[in-house]
């Protein structure tokens, strides 16, 4: 039992609360996640403010505390499923209220990889940054990735392996990406557990990015570094 | 017949070196995963490979595969101030995306070649060849059937937490059983643990696969 089952979340102020919903958060407690953001929701804040400064903020803490061993994956699954349930409410709303959209990205767990709970992490905290996300799910060939940039008129390709054996498939897909005078159309960003900064240097890829918070800052600044290129140009 | 802890070589590991330093003359140390103790040993007796001792890492570093590189390094070093100049890693590369391999460069050491257990017990080109096929498939092998509910079920906490069952496995069709020897025990423990997982389940007899010649060649190797 944790403590958490007991309080009145509307007994707490915002500050108290939004404290609360982190601690809800570690524990994945998807039903007082929900009600959090109900009571949020009612008291006023913008639904973007209730993403950013309760879900995201509070998945920081679980993501960086994964990083450091001291949470492991059925607790990051947890959180995330609260958090997916806190942003299932906040969804409909965003796109009525104005939340900025800061880019959109193509993400996939590469061919002959069915690993996908770090992908999965990946593509909801992009989302909670304001990125619209088009999720091509695991075993992604790279004529799908391809036609899915092109389709959705995409920024950013994000590519997921987890196996030895299937990360040197992010260099097939950006050199088919070059082949076809594409490579320069997208940022390209790599993770999972067995890749490293070489590694994504070495298949050409824009940035490797160790975690989920990672990806987030790095696409924010390679958005707005392209942005700025483009006006200068 | 040796007894094991299946639960220690999961936890701690295990040293089946000789405890006395005149015993270790002339002798190789293989330092290999908790996962493959049995079947080392069992190769080692089979095959006559009488100069060879082991000694073995947790298994559980298998779900946090970042920490193996350091483990190895202070195996190894601990084994050259014990004595051992013939040191060899029975350790694929495990998910640690070369690190494994850029130790064993610095150190001097070899490992066994390919990404996995599951490739060198059941031959790395015809896992290869059969990774289209597979792509559904979980592995088990002889440890894992025997340690199914340490290492996957409560090491994916899915004793804490059974709702995750379908976030792990929604992708996945059948568990394949690479079997070690020929053990009915075993074959129904792998059943089972397919049935809990709600997959189907095939059963294949690999035997020691690559493993055999990879511990002819640690004990034939003359030192550096
Ligand atoms: C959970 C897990 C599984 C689950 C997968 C469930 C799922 N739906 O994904 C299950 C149990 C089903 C599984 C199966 C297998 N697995 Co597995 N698995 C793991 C484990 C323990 C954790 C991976 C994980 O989910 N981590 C949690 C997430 C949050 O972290 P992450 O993936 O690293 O993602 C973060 C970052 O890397 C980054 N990131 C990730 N992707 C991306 C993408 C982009 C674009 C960006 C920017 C960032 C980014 O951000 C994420 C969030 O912070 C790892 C070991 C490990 N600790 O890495 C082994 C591991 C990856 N598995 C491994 C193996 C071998 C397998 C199997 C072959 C085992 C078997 N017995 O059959 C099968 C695969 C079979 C097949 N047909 O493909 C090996 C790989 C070894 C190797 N040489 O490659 C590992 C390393 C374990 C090991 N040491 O043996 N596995």
């Amino acid at each position: 039992m944790t403590e958490g089952d007991d309080i009145d979340l509307r007994a707490l102020d915002d500050e108290e609360l939004v404290q609360q919903m982190f601690d809800d958060l570690y524990d994945g407690l998807k039903p007082e996640i929900e009600e959090g953001v109900e009571i949020l929701l009612e008291r006023g804040w913008a639904p973007y403010d209730v993403l950013t400064k309760a879900l995201v903020a509070g998945m920081r803490i679980v993501g960086d505390d994964f990083r450091d061993g001291i949470l492991f994956v059925p607790e990051v699954l947890q959180a995330a499923k609260a958090m997916k349930a806190g942003m299932g409410i906040l969804k409909p709303l965003l796109a009525d209220t104005g939340a900025p959209k800061v880019g959109k990205m193509v993400i996939g767990t590469v061919k002959g990889d069915i690993h996908d709970i770090g992908k999965n992490l990946v593509a909801m905290m992009m989302e909670g940054a304001g990125f619209e996300v088009v999720d091509l799910g695991i075993n992604t060939e790279a004529d799908e990735y391809i036609k899915a940039l092109q389709d959705e008129e995409a920024d950013i390709l994000g590519m997921s392996a987890l196996l030895t054996t299937t990360m040197p498939y992010m260099k097939i897909v950006i050199d088919t990406l070059a082949e076809r005078g594409l490579r320069d159309d997208y940022i390209v960003l790599v993770g999972g557990a067995p890749l490293n900064e070489e590694f994504g240097k070495a298949v050409g890829a824009d940035a490797y990015c160790r975690d989920a918070a990672v990806a987030v800052e790095t696409a924010k600044e390679l958005i707005t570094r392209k942005h700025n290129q483009r006006a200068a140009s | 017949m040796r007894s094991f802890d299946d639960a220690a070589l999961t936890e701690v590991g295990a040293d089946f070196s000789p405890g006395a330093v005149n015993e270790r003359a002339g002798r190789a140390l293989v330092i290999g995963c908790g996962a493959l103790a049995r079947e080392i040993l069992a190769v080692l007796r089979s095959a006559g490979l009488d100069k060879v001792d082991l000694r073995c890492l947790p298994a559980k570093l298998h779900n946090a595969p970042q920490q193996i590189p350091d483990a190895a390094r202070r195996a190894i070093e601990a084994a050259r101030a014990d004595g051992y100049e013939r040191i060899s890693l029975a350790y694929a590369d495990c998910g640690t995306g070369g690190l494994l391999d850029r130790l064993c460069e610095e150190l001097d050491v070899v490992r066994m070649s390919g990404p996995h257990c599951y490739a060198f017990y059941d031959g790395q080109s015809a896992f290869a060849a059969r990774a289209d096929a597979e792509i559904g498939a979980f592995y088990l092998t002889d440890f894992l059937a025997r340690q199914f509910d340490a290492v996957v079920w409560r090491g994916l906490g899915l004793d804490r937490f059974p709702d995750l069952l379908e976030d792990y496995f929604g992708h996945y069709d059948r568990v394949v059983y690479l079997a070690q020897t020929d053990d009915p025990a075993l074959d129904s423990a792998a059943q089972e643990a397919a049935a809990r997982l709600g997959l189907a389940y095939e059963r294949r007899f690999t035997g020691y696969g690559e493993l055999t010649g990879f511990l002819v060649n640690v004990s034939q190797e003359r030192g550096a």
